[in-house]
């Protein structure tokens, strides 16, 4: 305030204008955001930072107060988790899962949404079907899937001498596909409601055309409706990409924590398991950092191959 | 006639899709409350062996009404931040014009894209070692304190008044802090609801989280104790499907009964804003 030239002083109104242009009409609007602001800083921004940091480091945990040096090691924790058989397992479990999931994800919720799409009779009620399991806790359903599942379970015991042995969460080549089918029923009645979202914007009249033109439902669907809803379409695969990647509750529980021997594991149950139980933050975030590096060109490439040509 | 059997067609797959949607939730309910949940297809629809004692069962082992408690708490802190500092925040946002206006938006665009993966190793480090949280409702809360997508609803649905009621308040000499309790707060009455129930499920159903930081079973949410439960105790227990399905009837159906009482606020619309990354 002392910089202020006496002029200025004498002429509040001027000295009010530059004000405004500094700290807007309404400066309190900083105020406001405050806490949002420091809460972005703590728990994303400066956790984001020391990621980076720890990957880069010879991090360990030492006892409060005691300080030791946690050199920079450059690319080490890269080389040390790329060279590791389980991580590079664990990658490849996420691939089998992603090429299961998503297509399986596309094709039925966009099905079922047109299906649910304009005036059907007990719409809600089907809504309400859909959309619970997306909204109860995995760790319930993990449960109730379990069951279904083990050995003795009703799903063997309904198909009989088709049941598969070893049984669905026990078989290596079986247990990520059953993780991959149950995370796409949890989902699905949240990806059914983008669809609903996206179809309310397809224009009637392309239908009704289509339909003069002699076109049939299928080929109506085709070539009206897939189209029609191409940006929820990229979205859908971007969001069961992350999905994907993200998983932990279900192999650690539902196959036990990665099993059998690995055939479930995922990059999330790895971070936890090097980072917090064996204390290898240091590998741990660089772990964290590749999957990021490639959930975000899968994503990438998802957006350029739903891209109108 | 081409229409009567297409018609015909969309029923038959949404029903055999609703089925298979809503069945573990009857398997769930049903095995609950029987004295041993069956695993063949012709009991399903059992007319004798209730009991509630899977729940004392469940009980015994692992505290369900202190869990309970404990997701209570859980949940409800962070409902309090993301109404309190998220109205406020979403406020500003929509409607004063302040240095850092536009920064606040980008960052909250940011922020969506931050997975929580990448975070995970920090924030522990941080919360347990840094603050010494472990172990706290305030350390299980921090990390979803404010729900960056309740912002965007909040904003989004102060942006829609109209600006000259806005002017009006302000002429006759309305504080903005004002404005907002009395004036805007009520208007955007259904935007609240949409923002309790997305945030609600958030803290009710997160695993990964407390589960990091809670060694103590006294302060473990109920999502927290039922997988610890499945994935421990259960092993050395005689017949556990019944405890399982019971604990797990707890944990989902306060979710349940809570979408379906408010099942017309879940719009298309305002779940578009809840994209979350």
């Amino acid at each position: 305030m002392a910089s202020v030239p006496a002029t200025e002083l004498r002429d509040p109104g001027r000295l009010r204008a530059s004000r405004r242009r500094w700290l807007g009409t309404q400066p309190i609007g900083s105020l406001f955001s405050l806490p949002y602001l420091v809460f972005v800083l703590v728990i994303f921004a400066y956790p984001l930072g020391f990621a980076v940091y720890i990957a880069f480091h010879d991090y360990f945990f030492t006892a409060p107060g005691v300080e030791v040096a946690k050199p920079f090691v450059g690319l080490d924790n890269f080389v040390t988790v790329l060279t590791d058989e389980r991580v590079l397992e664990s990658f490849r479990n996420t691939g089998v899962f992603l090429l299961i999931n998503v297509p399986l994800t596309v094709v039925l919720s966009m099905v079922l949404a047109t299906a649910l799409d304009s005036g059907v009779r007990w719409a809600s009620a089907y809504r309400i079907a859909f959309y619970v399991p997306y909204l109860t806790a995995s760790v319930s359903l993990v449960g109730v899937w379990m069951l279904l599942f083990s050995s003795g379970g009703l799903i063997n015991s309904v198909l009989g001498p088709l049941a598969p042995s070893p049984s669905w969460l026990i078989s290596s080549s079986l247990a990520m596909p059953t993780i991959a089918l149950y995370v796409t029923w949890k989902q699905l009645g949240f990806y059914i409601l983008l669809y609903l979202a996206a179809l309310q914007n397809v224009p009637r009249e392309l239908h009704e055309s289509a339909m003069t033109d002699g076109a049939n439902g299928w080929q109506r669907f085709r070539a009206v409706t897939v189209p029609g809803v191409r940006s929820a379409t990229t979205l859908v695969l971007i969001l069961a990409i992350i999905t994907g990647a993200n998983l932990f509750t279900e192999p650690y529980l539902l196959t036990n924590g990665g099993g059998p021997d690995g055939a479930s594991s995922t990059p999330v149950l790895l971070i936890y398991q090097q980072g917090i139980q064996q204390q290898n933050p240091d590998t741990a975030a660089a772990i964290g950092m590749l999957l990021v590096i490639v959930v975000g060109l899968l994503s990438l490439t998802a957006n350029r191959l739903t891209k109108e040509s | 006639m081409r229409r009567t059997r297409f018609t015909w067609l969309r029923y038959v797959v949404l029903t055999a899709a609703a089925l298979v949607f809503a069945f573990p939730f009857y398997f769930m309910l049903v095995g609950a409350f029987q004295e041993n949940p069956t695993n063949t297809p012709d009991s399903l629809v059992p007319t004798s062996g209730w009991t509630t004692g899977n729940f004392t069962n469940i009980d015994s082992r692992i505290d369900l009404v202190g869990s309970l408690l404990n997701s209570l708490v859980f949940t409800a802190g962070v409902l309090l931040g993301t109404v309190v500092f998220g109205l406020l925040a979403g406020y500003a946002i929509a409607r004063l014009d302040f240095r850092g206006r536009g920064a606040t938006w980008v960052l909250m665009l940011l922020v969506q894209m931050v997975p929580f993966q990448l975070l995970m190793i920090p924030l522990y480090v941080q919360i347990t070692r840094g603050y010494g949280l472990g172990d706290t409702y305030l350390g299980m809360i921090l990390p979803f304190a404010i729900n960056t997508t309740a912002v965007f609803i909040f904003s989004q649905f102060f942006r829609a008044l109209p600006k000259e009621m806005f002017e009006a308040a302000r002429i006759d000499g309305a504080g903005e802090l004002r404005l907002l309790v009395s004036i805007a707060v009520p208007l955007v009455r259904p935007a609240l609801v949409t923002v309790v129930l997305v945030t609600f499920i958030g803290p009710w159903n997160e695993f990964l989280w407390p589960f990091l930081i809670t060694k103590d079973a006294t302060m473990q949410p109920l999502a927290v104790s039922l997988a610890n439960y499945i994935s421990n105790v259960a092993q050395s227990t005689a017949n556990p499907n019944g405890a399982i399905l019971a604990g797990a009837t707890t944990l989902a159906f306060p979710v349940v009964i809570l979408f379906c009482l408010f099942q017309r606020y879940f719009t298309a619309s305002d779940l578009g804003a809840a994209v979350k990354g």
